[in-house]
């Protein structure tokens, strides 16, 4: 093992590791913290505190020395800045990638933190995102760009592009991330690591920096899905501070990741397993590399004994407008709250308070962030609410019943996640309608609350990763990242680094 | 029901909305406590702050005082009732929106019915909702600056809209009175209207019999129930100078000045803001089963309608004496253990219409004393027992109407001896020994010999004499009933 560097290593690797004292937790995080700073110039992460990252891998190591050690003590691992976490504890201010947040102090950590640090985790840094997590190419982060560590000229994808990159060029073992529309799955993606957003419900969302409360969802992302279903073990579980958290025992995702499925075989671990393939996640307008290579990956998973039947999800284009309504709606009223009276960032200069707001929100916001705020409004307005809310909402029952539908002729649906590979830096900058229609394959799940993954599936132009989507039914994280690691102990995509 | 009366030839229409505090000890949507007069900004915790990344998370001590208030009301509590963000900017408002039930709320319909002299009234009720109150912008003390205390931000609130069915300020002020008995009664609201745990906004707006309601203006936070009257009264005449001199009504929110007694345009509907109203995404439907009413119901009190109307059917009393006895509960208890303590004596004597007798005393110089002290009955420094057995003594003639009242601010005064003792210490004790009393009465006579040759011819009054004479001569230990009788047979 001692050729393979520390850096090199995933989650479950280091905990075996860490477990058998071949490195301390100490020494794993003095080496991740230089690697981070070395390769600052990605712009993956935002804030780190040394001495407490140390402090708390000291702390994993005489845990470790007690005999107390979960499968994840003493591992590092980095946070999307869009969970708060407690400034006494780690001198990391909790952002949300904006300048209105610069900053900011949080008094208590995000419930997700709080049971990763439970499980002994070490936090290695505050990673950057989209400015409240509103994008899909991390250039909204009010801080700086994040480089895709394939092709330093491309995006990462968003809004949790510090977290893809950071993982994918193995300057971190793993990473919490936020979906909201897309924003694990495309970002791993395109940086080709292997990321899920469990069912709506699944991690509290307290103390994640609301952007759409019935959208949002935390999620670990990572360099395989055994490492996933070791993070989301610890992350997920009942919540009584969000009542939108699903009340069921805490789930044990490493153990149903790894229960064969019945009649399967060493060699067709999928056997039985149906996977259907909505004929609208393959358009015309799918670019060829990528159909390529979902195509080769479904192939893959064909040998491993899944049969591939066809399925419709008719209303697939239409997430898109209800998305962009619903989403906004939300954010519009979430956003509320930065108003430069209590916390977060106060114009200097100001007359009335009717100008206080102004001059605050207008400073203190990006403009994709305005943008979102302006169509939310909208949306919700006298006369308007009706036309756009409430069909939207009906939309969205239908395109979550379209999914049920679906699951009766299969058991997983898979397609790509994207409908490109990772574009150029600025390439979109003056037109976000095209970014938000590249959004189009994540959404529907989003909307339905279904889970979904990204999982590496080869490469397409120019050498960049693509990601295979596999989307379950409600409550079966299970059984994507089963499949997902049938794939991967067949496949050494998602082993594949950047040169840095 | 009379038709109602008008004002200057106008009808007026009356509808309330009321602010009623729930009696929780933590707030609506979080841990944080609710206790009153806090120093600023103690009692806020994150999520009352709106800090990033905080969530409500439902009291049900609250959902379970509104299904209280929806069964007492009788109105169809909501198996499913959806909680909306009403976004607007204030300083005083945290989140940027408050978190409030607007197209489908927990407490659907109902009625309150209250006496207006001898008249029923019937108000009936659109809704109640339950939302949380804003914090408190402090405008004074900070040099030019204003100061935000959020204490009282997420303080549960059940609004209570009553259609607008009231047709003068007396009516308005009753269905107030009422409705802050009942939430009192029920325990989900400590009533006190000093420190706003129940507060009135009133929709005022008059017509021309027969005409279709005029435009209405609405008069904002009103708490206490005199200026309610006072408010509505000035609205009235305002809208009906306006129409007469032909001049519009805007629709407009107004506050009422009390110092001046009149109302002032806050807002026009110019003005009205767009709230943006949309189900809160954090908060799933509040999903109420019928087993969670039924727990509710079960813990419930009597009514004050129902316990009143036991009192009137079981005790005999006239239906006012009834209602007054039911305007609060500790005072409905108060009478029960009274009417008890009469009824149980331990004396013997004729039976007598015992309920009655202890509501004419609740009523008479027990509500005196209290008004003019401002106690509630709970803090009366007197018990049941003491004016029961008192009571029993002016019924079984051992003390006088007037003697017993003597003792009466004896006992209220503190004097705690046994009421025997009190009224032989006193010299209170009436002279029930018949022979001793003929032996007043002949001696009277004896030497008011004038007063008895004009009773005689005939001067009803000159007999009053006699017995003022006697009860003195007896130093007002005589029953003057038995005195009465005596003289008049000697007399005869």
């Amino acid at each position: 093992m001692s050729a393979i560097p520390l850096f090199a290593m995933g989650v479950a690797t280091l905990g075996a590791e860490l477990a058998a004292k071949r490195v301390s937790s100490v020494e794993l995080a003095g080496a991740m913290l230089d690697r981070l700073q070395a390769h600052a110039s990605l712009g993956t992460a935002l804030s780190m505190d040394r001495e407490a990252t140390l402090a708390q891998a000291r702390a994993a190591d005489a845990r470790r020395a007690s005999g107390q050690a979960t499968a994840l003590t003493g591992v590092p691992v980095a946070h999307k800045d869009i969970f708060v976490t407690r400034f006494a504890t780690s001198r990391l201010p909790s952002t949300a990638g904006s300048k209105m947040l610069i900053g900011y102090q949080s008094p208590f950590d995000a419930t997700v933190i709080a049971r990763l640090n439970e499980a002994g985790t070490v936090t290695l840094a505050k990673l950057n995102c989209d400015e409240f997590a509103m994008g899909s190419a991390n250039e909204n982060s009010a801080f700086s760009p994040v480089l895709n560590p394939w092709d330093r000229s491309r995006v990462p994808g968003g809004s949790s592009g510090g977290s893809a990159a950071a993982v994918a060029a193995r300057l971190v073992p793993a990473a919490t991330g936020t979906d909201t529309g897309g924003s694990i799955r495309q970002p791993a993606s395109f940086c080709g690591v292997t990321g899920i957003k469990p069912t709506y419900g699944v991690c509290s969302r307290y103390g994640m920096i609301a952007f759409a409360s019935s959208l949002d969802q935390a999620g670990p992302m990572a360099r395989s899905a055994e490492d996933c279903a070791l993070l989301l073990s610890a992350m997920s579980g009942f919540d009584e501070r969000d009542a939108t958290s699903a009340e069921r025992p805490p789930q044990n995702f490493h153990a149903q990741m790894l229960a064969p499925r019945e009649g399967a075989t060493a060699a067709r671990p999928l056997q039985g397993l149906r996977i259907g393939l909505p004929k609208e996640f393959f358009p015309a307008a799918l670019a060829a590399d990528v159909e390529g290579a979902v195509r080769g990956a479904l192939r893959e998973l064909e040998k491993l004994g899944a049969s591939l039947v066809d399925v419709s999800l008719p209303r697939t284009e239409l997430s898109i407008p209800v998305y962009y309504i619903i989403a906004p709606a939300e954010a519009s009223s979430n956003l509320g709250r930065f108003d430069g009276v209590k916390f977060g960032h106060r114009a200097a200069q100001y007359g009335d308070l009717l100008d206080m707001y102004k001059k605050t929100r207008a400073e203190g916001f990006g403009p994709e962030v305005k943008r979102r705020i302006m169509i939310g409004t909208y949306v919700l307005s006298h006369g308007y609410y009706d036309a756009y809310y409430v069909q939207a909402q009906k939309l969205r029952r239908m395109i979550a019943d379209d999914f049920q539908a679906c699951f009766k002729a299969c058991d997983v649906i898979a397609g790509p996640v994207a409908p490109t590979v990772a574009w150029k830096l600025g390439e979109q900058g003056g037109d976000p309608l095209r970014a938000y229609l590249a959004d189009i394959f994540t959404l529907p799940a989003s909307l339905a609350g279904l889970p979904g993954l990204s999982v590496p599936a080869g490469s397409g132009a120019h050498g960049m990763p693509v990601g295979l989507q596999l989307i379950g039914n409600y409550f079966e994280e299970g059984r994507l990242l089963h499949t997902a690691h049938a794939f991967q102990q067949a496949t050494d995509f998602h082993l594949t680094e950047p040169v840095l | 029901m009379s038709a109602p009366a008008l004002i200057r030839g106008y009808e007026v229409v009356i509808g309330l909305e009321t602010h009623t505090q729930l009696s929780t000890a933590s707030k609506i949507f979080s841990g944080a406590s609710t206790t009153f007069g806090a120093e600023p900004n103690t009692q806020a915790c994150a999520v009352d702050l709106a800090l990033p990344g905080t969530l409500p998370v439902m009291n049900r001590g609250a959902v379970e005082r509104a299904i209280c208030f929806g069964l007492a009301v009788n109105a169809k509590v909501a198996p499913l009732s959806i909680f909306a963000r009403k976004n607007y900017f204030y300083p005083d408002l945290p989140k940027g929106y408050q978190i409030s039930q607007y197209e489908t709320p927990v407490v659907q319909g109902g009625r309150i019915e209250f006496l207006l002299g001898d008249t029923k009234k019937v108000v009936r009720l659109t809704r109640a909702h339950l939302e949380e109150d804003a914090g408190k912008s402090l405008h004074e003390d900070f040099a030019g600056k204003t100061g935000i205390d959020l204490n009282r931000a997420g303080t549960p609130l059940l609004e209570i809209v009553s259609e607008p069915e009231m047709r003068s300020s007396a009516e308005a002020v009753e269905y107030a009175r009422t409705l802050h008995a009942l939430v009192v009664w029920l325990g989900i609201c400590d009533g006190n209207m000093q420190e706003g745990s129940f507060r009135c906004d009133a929709n005022v707006s008059v017509r021309k019999p027969g005409a279709p309601f005029g435009i209405r203006r609405e008069i904002k936070n009103l708490n206490s129930f005199r200026f309610l009257q006072q408010a509505i009264d000035f609205e009235i005449q305002w809208q009906i100078d306006r129409v007469e001199d032909g001049l519009a009504i805007e629709q407009a929110t107004v506050l009422f000045n009390a110092d001046t007694g009149e109302t002032r345009a806050m807002r026009s509907k110019e003005d009205a803001q767009d709230y943006r109203y949309f189900p809160d995404p954090d908060l799933p439907p509040l999903v109420i089963a019928p087993e969670w009413i039924e727990r509710v119901k079960a813990a419930m009190p009597e009514l004050p309608a129902a316990m009143a109307t036991r009192f009137a059917q079981a005790d005999g009393l006239p239906a006012y004496d009834a209602a007054m006895m039911t305007q609060s509960l500790p005072f409905a208890r108060w009478y029960e253990a009274l009417r008890d303590a009469c009824e149980h004596g331990e004396s013997g004597g004729a039976a007598a219409a015992w309920p009655k007798l202890a509501a004419n005393w609740l009523m008479g110089e027990v509500s005196k004393k209290l008004n003019a002290e401002s106690r509630e009955i709970a803090a009366a420094p007197i018990t049941p027992a003491a004016l029961g057995a008192l009571i029993r003594r002016v019924a079984e003639g051992a003390i006088s109407h007037n003697g017993a009242r003597q003792i009466f601010e004896a006992l209220w005064s503190g004097e705690t001896a046994e009421i025997d003792a009190l009224i032989d210490a006193k010299g209170l004790r009436q002279m029930n020994d018949s022979s001793a009393l003929e032996a007043i009465v002949d001696e009277v006579l004896a030497r008011n010999e004038k007063s008895v040759a004009e009773y005689r011819a005939g001067k009803d009054k000159a007999f009053n004499a006699l017995v003022g004479q006697v009860m003195k001569a007896s130093q007002g230990k005589a029953n003057p009933a038995q005195a009465g009788e005596i003289l008049k047979r000697k007399l005869g």
